[in-house]
């Protein structure tokens, strides 16, 4: 699964933290979707591309220690749902913490990291990752 | 419209099969299938396979062919189709027999449910199964099955103030019952403390909160109430089928620890079968990690959410007021994604005809089985029984 497109297709989303806003109920969704699953065909064509400001709370984590390939050289490392002040909630690693500081309800804030590798001359993926605040 | 009924049920044994091969597990269970019936497989009419991974494991798509192929039934032209609904699929193509039944276009349905997981291991299998979940937003992030599991577990303990020992009962449960079962994948009784010392995989989870990587296959043959009489069958009869979906991404749902797609899918197959949560005799959940047994023994309306605690120390046993796996559920019978679906109904079918030898539920009448898909993405509920 190594094909750049894929990647590069999704990075202003991933760099920037780029997620869509309902013209119809002003409801903000990360990932961007082209349907707002409330107001549906409401929705169409007016979902507009925000800036998120990267702040949000920790809904929940894990320390993971069975790993998928891609991950093997970040072993253990946190993962959490974070909440975002906008809204929606997002999938990322929380960085730069020992486990034994994180905790439910902290504030973080989103930092730009180097989230995997295809195998060793494989394309470098980037992307958002947290810090606590 | 017809009645629907399972007329004949086989699986192989769970586990690590490294000499079987995925067309070899498929076939030995459809043929047990055919054999229990007592039918033959020229009458079948149509056959569904459930897998969930064959693509990505094994290399291998076309499943419909290729199970039609090598059980026989493509000399007879039978089609043949593959339902995938990832960890689901075998509920949703049992689901899939139901309604080809009760349309009256077809008598006699195969489903056939097979995974075969052991082509590939280790952190090359976490990432493959990990595409269950949404690839560009959860697994693209370091996201895996179990880490997901373990965020909510963590959220759902903080929140209801649930100690580990309550989600490590579960698999205490389901080991209990597999050493009773001889198509189990672990026949090993496991104590509390066992369960609990076992390795981290995602904290708060370790080992003995996972179910296992596991190869295996379960087929039942589902048919009309005309085929049942004219061939003078004794089925099992599917009273209701329900299926309901919620969003892909764990993140994206309304709560981190309610399946709202068992809420729905169970209420409607309760109302399908007409009769109350209260009238169940036994259930088979999807707990292929401890944590969504305690939620899905919730959703699915036994407690009240965040009271699962108070049924899985005494009631969810073998003897106790709602048993919950006989089988030994996804943690012990073992987790074959395509076949687990299909083996809920091996159990239902075996455990209501009183033919589960030492794992039998007493006066059991009405089972409830739950397959789900993802980290809840879907849920298929069916209730049998009732005769």
């Amino acid at each position: 699964m190594g094909e750049v497109s894929r990647f590069w297709r999704e990075s202003v989303h991933r760099y920037r933290l780029v997620a869509h806003k309902c013209g119809n109920c002003q409801r903000t969704y990360f990932p961007p979707r082209d349907v707002c699953p409330i107001c549906h065909r409401e929705s169409v064509g007016k979902m507009k591309e925000v800036e998120m400001s990267g702040k949000g709370v920790i809904e929940s984590f894990t320390i993971v220690h069975e790993v998928p390939s891609p991950f093997v050289r970040q072993r253990p490392y946190i993962l959490a749902i974070v909440k975002l002040d906008e809204g929606p909630s997002l999938t990322a690693q929380i960085v730069d913490a020992d486990p034994g500081e994180v905790e439910i309800g902290k504030r973080v804030s989103a930092v730009f990291r180097k989230i995997a590798q295809q195998g060793t001359a494989g394309i470098i993926q980037y992307g958002y990752k947290f810090v606590l605040d | 419209m017809s009645d629907v009924y399972i007329v004949g049920a086989g699986e192989t044994k769970f586990g690590e099969l490294w000499e079987r091969s995925l067309r070899e597990l498929a076939v030995e269970a459809g043929l047990r299938a055919i054999e229990n019936a007592g039918v033959y497989s020229r009458d079948v009419q149509v056959l569904y396979g459930s897998n969930s991974l064959a693509g990505i494991i094994n290399g291998q798509e076309n499943i419909g062919a290729l199970l039609s192929d090598f059980s026989g039934i493509a000399e007879n032209n039978i089609p043949a189709i593959r339902i995938e609904a990832s960890t689901a699929s075998g509920g949703a193509a049992v689901r899939q027999a139901y309604l080809a039944v009760k349309s009256g276009e077809y008598d006699l349905v195969m489903v056939g449910g097979v995974e075969k997981m052991t082509d590939v291991f280790g952190t090359e299998l976490i990432d493959l199964t990990s595409s269950v979940l949404d690839r560009e937003w959860e697994a693209f992030f370091g996201a895996t099955p179990a880490a997901l599991a373990a965020i909510t577990a963590r959220k759902y303990m903080t929140d209801f103030n649930v100690e580990k020992d309550a989600l490590a009962m579960m698999s205490v449960n389901d080991h209990a019952n597999a050493s009773k079962n001889p198509d189990a994948q672990y026949k090993n009784k496991i104590t509390l403390e066992q369960a609990l010392n076992s390795v981290a995989v995602a904290e708060p989870l370790n080992m003995m909160d996972c179910s296992p990587v596991s190869d295996g296959a379960a087929a039942v043959l589902v048919a009309s109430e005309n085929y049942v009489k004219r061939h003078k069958l004794e089925g099992i009869k599917i009273l209701s089928s329900a299926n309901a979906q919620d969003y892909l991404a764990l993140h994206s749902r309304k709560s981190l620890y309610t399946l709202d797609s068992a809420k729905v899918a169970s209420r409607k197959a309760l109302e399908g079968a007409k009769i109350k949560i209260g009238d169940v005799s036994f259930a088979e959940i999807h707990d292929s990690y401890s944590i969504y047994g305690l939620m899905e023994l919730e959703d699915l309306g036994f407690v009240e959410k965040g009271k699962a605690k108070e049924l899985v120390y005494e009631d969810i046993k073998l003897n106790g007021r709602i048993p919950i796996n006989p089988s030994g559920g996804l943690k012990a019978k073992g987790n074959p994604l395509g076949a687990t679906g299909v083996g809920q109904f091996v159990e239902a079918y075996r455990q209501l005809k009183g033919k589960a030898g030492e794992r039998q539920v007493k006066d059991s009448r009405y089972a409830m089985l739950h397959n789900m898909g993802g980290t809840g993405s879907m849920s298929v509920v069916h209730i049998v029984g009732g005769e």
